[in-house]
């Protein structure tokens, strides 16, 4: 049964990104990559990648969506020119493709418990995490502390990109300046007026939040953690903006307070790493954090989550609030 | 099982060049972007396929259960991570993007290289 459903999504995968590529109106291709993260969520979900599945679902077809719309708004709807040589791409890419299958027979079986990527360090992160951590979650576990150095540069990464699109996109206009509005909170944007959005964003909006904050403080335990508790944060901001109008968001959580969040958080995390030093061991050991090693991995893995989570929901309103100002100007 | 293992490789493949057809061969500067996203999305379908253990279960202990088989954790880590980077990373190129067609007028390809010409 998991067999068919597997192939019947992994069918669906392939005809949707056809349908993406070949379209000609970036609208509907946009709405489609979001279809596609959906189901390559599920994807993930059925290879037992709880987490990734969980972050997919929020990153891709949440955030993603809104983010090339933002785009969208502000470039042009269609795709203008027909592709140029079309043939030489197709040769290249066919090419490339027919490499890459032939290697896929070298790959060993799907499945395979004796596969080389099950012998290094993976066995043993499954021993140890109950002796070192003592948290259900290996996921977690690998992610915060085993693989902290991994983490911490991935969320630099972050917060680098974060930066970099509001340096982007704060640079005023050359040439053409228009005034901006008197009262931005006046002008006409949201869908204040209509009843049924209206309602149900109202509605859903604390409880993403609720649901974010949990999947934060319970990564521990099941899936969840930083990552995809900021981007479901982020979320529920975006939500609330699409509805009730970016001045309404903006003073709920103004720009000084995202800032704030996306460099709180990613500092934290170096401090977390630092305090390892200070306290006689190395840089994000957790275990000296408290008396107990154990406890102090524990405490550590909660401290970086929470400036993981900080610094991703910082980062991804940032970009969303950038793009949405651009178009008000 | 045999055939389900293989077509996830061969959807890899499948997906890799249908997002690296649109990179090429796609004029258009978000549709490159969005070919980018896909050929991100095989990368992560990969590593998820090859964390996979038949008959295990997702890498989370449950009290008073000893002997169960858990898949492989690591891949999962990379992905997680590699996802979250993916989107700021977009964020970026749809942020030169725009700054694009704020200077030249246009997002298509040979229009900008006709511009930068005159």
């Amino acid at each position: 049964m998991t067999v068919l459903f597997g192939v019947f999504l992994l069918t669906l995968l392939v005809i949707t990104a056809v349908a993406i590529v070949r379209t000609k109106n970036l609208f509907v291709a946009v709405m489609l990559l979001g279809i596609f993260s959906l189901l390559i969520a599920a994807n993930f979900f059925i290879l037992d990648a709880a987490d990734v599945a969980l972050t997919e679902a929020a990153v891709g077809a949440g955030i993603s969506t809104v983010l090339f719309l933002g785009a969208l708004a502000l470039t042009s709807e269609y795709e203008r020119h027909a592709t140029p040589h079309r043939w030489l791409s197709v040769v290249v890419v066919l090419s490339a493709a027919l490499v890459i299958l032939y290697a896929t027979f070298d790959k060993p079986a799907f499945g395979d418990p004796n596969a080389p990527v099950h012998q290094h360090v993976a066995p043993w992160y499954l021993e140890k995490t109950p002796e070192y951590i003592d948290i259900p979650n290996v996921v977690t576990a690998v992610l915060g502390s085993f693989r902290g150095y991994d983490t911490l540069g991935e969320v630099f990464v972050v917060f680098t990109a974060g930066i970099g699109v509001l340096f982007l996109l704060s640079a005023p206009r050359s040439g053409k300046e228009r005034p901006r509005p008197a009262r931005p909170e006046l002008v006409a944007i949201g869908l204040r007026e209509d009843l049924i959005p209206r309602v149900v964003g109202r509605l859903l909006v604390p409880f993403i939040l609720l649901f974010g904050l949990y999947v934060q403080f319970h990564g521990e335990y099941g899936p969840g953690g930083g990552f995809q508790a900021g981007a479901l944060v982020a979320a529920a901001f975006i939500l609330y903006a699409l509805v009730e109008g970016e001045g309404r968001t903006l003073q709920a959580l103004p720009q000084k307070a995202l800032t704030a969040l996306m460099i709180i958080g990613a500092l934290l995390y170096g401090a977390v790493g630092l305090a390892g030093i200070v306290l006689g061991s190395e840089f994000l050991d957790y275990s000296v954090l408290s008396a107990d090693p154990v406890s102090g991995q524990q405490l550590g893995i909660i401290l970086i989550e929470a400036g993981v989570g900080m610094a991703v929901t910082g980062v991804l309103l940032s970009i969303f609030h950038a793009f949405a100002a651009r178009d008000e100007i | 099982m045999q055939f389900l293992g293989m077509y996830h490789y061969w959807v890899f493949v499948m997906l890799l060049m249908i997002g690296f057809y649109a990179v090429v061969a796609k004029v258009n500067l978000v549709k490159k972007l969005i070919g980018l996203s896909i050929f991100q999305s095989a990368v992560f379908l990969l590593y998820i396929t090859m964390s996979k253990v038949s008959g295990a279960t997702a890498p989370i202990f449950q009290k008073g259960v000893t002997d169960a088989l858990f898949s492989n954790p690591l891949p999962q880590v990379l992905i997680l991570t590699a996802i979250v980077v993916g989107i700021s990373t977009t964020a970026l190129g749809l942020g030169i993007v725009v700054r694009i067609k704020e200077e030249y007028g246009t997002i298509e390809e040979q229009d900008i290289q006709e511009i930068d010409r005159r």
